[in-house]
């Protein structure tokens, strides 16, 4: 693993939405704000399934991924997507997420192996921060 | 010379007050400008843009342009409708919290749709998986329609459905349940959300490519100005506009843009504009900028009525009203210090009463965080219900007419408007303009920048990047029973199995050879569903068809 205070490359991110849910104005501004701090985002666009997920994640070769759900079913997709990290041996990539998750709903996921989640209200400036300091670039 | 010493002063000009009064006065900020980035003009006189031709630019109540209201009494005649946005889990759940609504003193049902509901799917199709009833109601056949409205008189309430690519499938129930209960469709009145344009730019539920879905549009058109002369076939929106990210003018201009897109569909297969345009009906956002939504609606009269009579050559009044629904702003909410949310809810719903709509949802203070509980429902019922009985501005048409701050914005902003539109006419209209990801481009510029400026603190919002203290106040949220999910799969799976098998077998064929043939699907769906055909089942038709459309997932 390399000093993460000094990368060769820039942090790889890949901001995915699962499911039905098609909010994603949250997403595309966390996507364009993390580009403008420098890092690599790839974007999924909309309805993808989470086995497209862990494929895209792989194939790009990112250090994280960025879930996003406004559709009342991230009790199902964060676990689900965790789970077919883990089974493609690919559970090194580190999930976090945003939406519309209520606290009970965020303590829950933390425990199940979601790092981090942003609510709206969130700065983008935490979530540039956030990965800065707890995202290490898997060179 | 302090200022209790000066002489006696009056301006003889605009021009001489802001030279004398901004001599020694400084502003505390360097803008003032909406959240849609207007700048906003420290006065407003009729020298600077206020001033109006009566006739010309605002007219009587009822009449044409239709500025200051589509119906010559307004709300001394009938207040806007009540009409609050509920649905989730069971048919029976939803069934419930309408009937709690309606016995709180709502004048109107408005049904939210489960996601599987919304992009095509059944509840056991392995794409429903943890979304059945989570986010709307879970509605898959004609039997679940019929328990949804379960002990409601559909010839005596009126029900707005926010469905939009299987709008013609929800339609269908929802006629196909009236006629079960032997009434006629000419008593039906409500309305139906069906506008695939806003879909592509904002709201994102597809099942296939943008012209089959206007003609599915159309064809619901056609078949209530046919056979439903009481039912809006489309709710022509601007909320998702504008909650993707929008400003203000695009929010107006984009639905416009729709609109005149469905209209021209509709010319093109022979109907006549005064025929189908008195039930296109409208829905927009009402967000925070409280004058700005104002002049909105009023612009938005203004220039539909315009264009009717103007591009289309209407002949009556009814083909140009601009009647509309409007829901406060779900992204103004915060997640933070939620209580806050009811007085901006009260804000924005005053704005919408002072703009004149016809219909309003206003939000419940726990939306950041979970679809309503009933305490946060009533609330949200109870701000109409103070606004109506309690503020006084129901007691004459128009208040703010005249106003110059007023006038000059309603013009400002239905003359930039009308820019975006005949931008939008260069190249080609709306369907071209969707195609290659004109408003969609627009909206993401505008969401990108609002962002800039709350991060900013350009854009203060209270309890998030201001007055963030006390912070930490926890409300009860509503929790979805996974079982409902459990219950929806069960039952479909039931259904599916009770179907007369020839019945059905010959339903779905008469389903797909509509559209092979291009007929109009209405009428043949109304049949289909009552020989068991699923809302997930006429989607795959749809996708076999017409095709798949997938999000181009451009930033």
């Amino acid at each position: 693993m390399s000093d993460s205070n000094s990368p060769s490359r820039p942090v790889r991110i890949l901001i995915a939405k699962a499911g039905l849910d098609g909010h994603d104005r949250g997403a595309k501004v966390i996507a364009r704000a993390l580009r403008d701090a420098g890092m690599e985002v790839i974007y999924t666009g909309l309805h993808q399934t989470t086995e497209n997920i862990v494929r895209a994640a792989i194939q790009e070769d990112v250090d994280c991924i960025g879930l996003s759900i406004l559709s009342g079913a991230h009790m199902t997709l964060f676990p689900d997507l965790l789970e077919k990290l883990k089974k493609e041996g690919a559970d090194d990539i580190a999930v976090f997420g945003g939406g519309i998750i209520p606290k009970d709903d965020i303590e829950a996921l933390k425990k199940l192996g979601v790092k981090e989640i942003f609510i709206p209200g969130t700065h983008t400036q935490d979530v540039i921060s956030w990965i800065q300091n707890n995202i290490t670039v898997q060179e | 010379m302090s200022d209790s010493k000066k002489p006696f002063k009056k301006s003889a000009s605009y021009r001489e007050w802001r030279d004398s009064a901004y001599a020694s006065q400084k502003e505390r900020r360097a803008k003032f400008s909406s959240i849609s980035f207007r700048e906003q003009p420290e006065l407003v006189t009729p020298e600077n843009g206020g001033g109006v031709d009566y006739q010309q630019d605002l007219g009587f109540p009822g009449e044409y342009p239709f500025t200051r209201g589509v119906q010559p009494t307004m709300y001394r005649g009938r207040v806007w409708t009540m009409r609050q946005f509920a649905g989730f889990g069971s048919p029976e759940d939803t069934n419930q919290r309408f009937k709690y609504l309606l016995d709180h003193g709502q004048t109107g049902l408005s049904t939210a749709f489960d996601m599987p509901c919304l992009m095509g799917y059944d509840p056991d199709h392995p794409r429903s998986l943890g979304e059945v009833g989570r986010e709307g109601v879970s509605v898959a056949t004609l039997e679940d329609m019929g328990i949804l409205f379960d002990g409601i008189a559909l010839d005596k309430v009126t029900t707005s459905m926010t469905i939009n690519c299987t709008a013609t499938v929800a339609f269908a129930f929802y006629f196909a349940l009236a006629k079960q209960r032997n009434i006629s469709f000419d008593k039906i009145g409500g309305t139906i959300q069906n506008d695939m344009f806003k879909e592509f730019i904002a709201q994102k539920e597809w099942i296939s490519p943008p012209p089959p879905s206007v003609k599915l549009v159309c064809d619901v058109i056609e078949f209530c100005a046919n056979s439903a002369p009481k039912f809006n076939p489309v709710s022509i929106s601007g909320y998702h506009i504008r909650e993707a990210g929008s400003t203000a003018v695009q929010e107006l201009a984009f639905t416009i843009a729709d609109g005149l897109g469905y209209v021209e569909h509709c010319l093109g297969r022979g109907m006549k504009i005064d025929d189908f345009a008195p039930r296109l009906s409208f829905f927009f956002d009402v967000h925070n900028d409280f004058f700005e939504e104002i002049a909105k609606f009023r612009a938005a009269r203004r220039l539909w009525a315009r264009l009717m009579r103007e591009r289309y050559g209407a002949k009556t009044d009814a083909a140009c009203k601009l009647r509309t629904h409007a829901q406060t702003a779900g992204v103004s909410l915060t997640a933070q210090q939620p209580v806050n949310n009811v007085a901006r809810v009260a804000l924005q719903a005053l704005a919408a009463v002072l703009g004149g709509v016809q219909s309003l949802h206003t939000n419940s203070m726990d939306e950041t965080l979970s679809l309503p509980t009933e305490d946060a429902v009533r609330v949200a019922l109870r701000t109409q219900q103070i606004i109506a009985e309690e503020s006084g501005v129901t007691n004459t048409v128009d208040p703010l007419g005249g106003s110059y701050y007023i006038e000059r914005l309603t013009n400002e902003i239905e003359s930039e408007a009308l820019e975006y539109i005949k931008q939008i006419d260069a190249l080609g209209g709306m369907l071209k303009a969707v195609e290659i990801g004109f408003p969609q481009k627009e909206i993401a510029e505008a969401a990108y920048q609002f962002q800039l400026d709350v991060d900013a603190k350009e854009q203060c919002i209270v309890g998030v990047n201001k007055y963030t203290e006390g912070g930490e106040q926890e409300i009860p949220t509503l929790k979805i029973d996974h079982a409902a999910e459990k219950k929806q799969v069960e039952r479909i799976k039931a259904y599916k199995t009770r179907r007369d098998l020839n019945k059905h077998k010959a339903a779905l064929a008469s389903v797909k050879s509509a559209c092979v043939e291009n007929r109009n699907v209405v009428p043949v769906l109304i049949d289909a569903v009552q020989d068991g055909v699923t809302l997930g089942e006429v989607s795959d038709i749809y996708r076999e068809v017409f095709g798949v459309y997938s999000d181009p997932g451009m930033l």
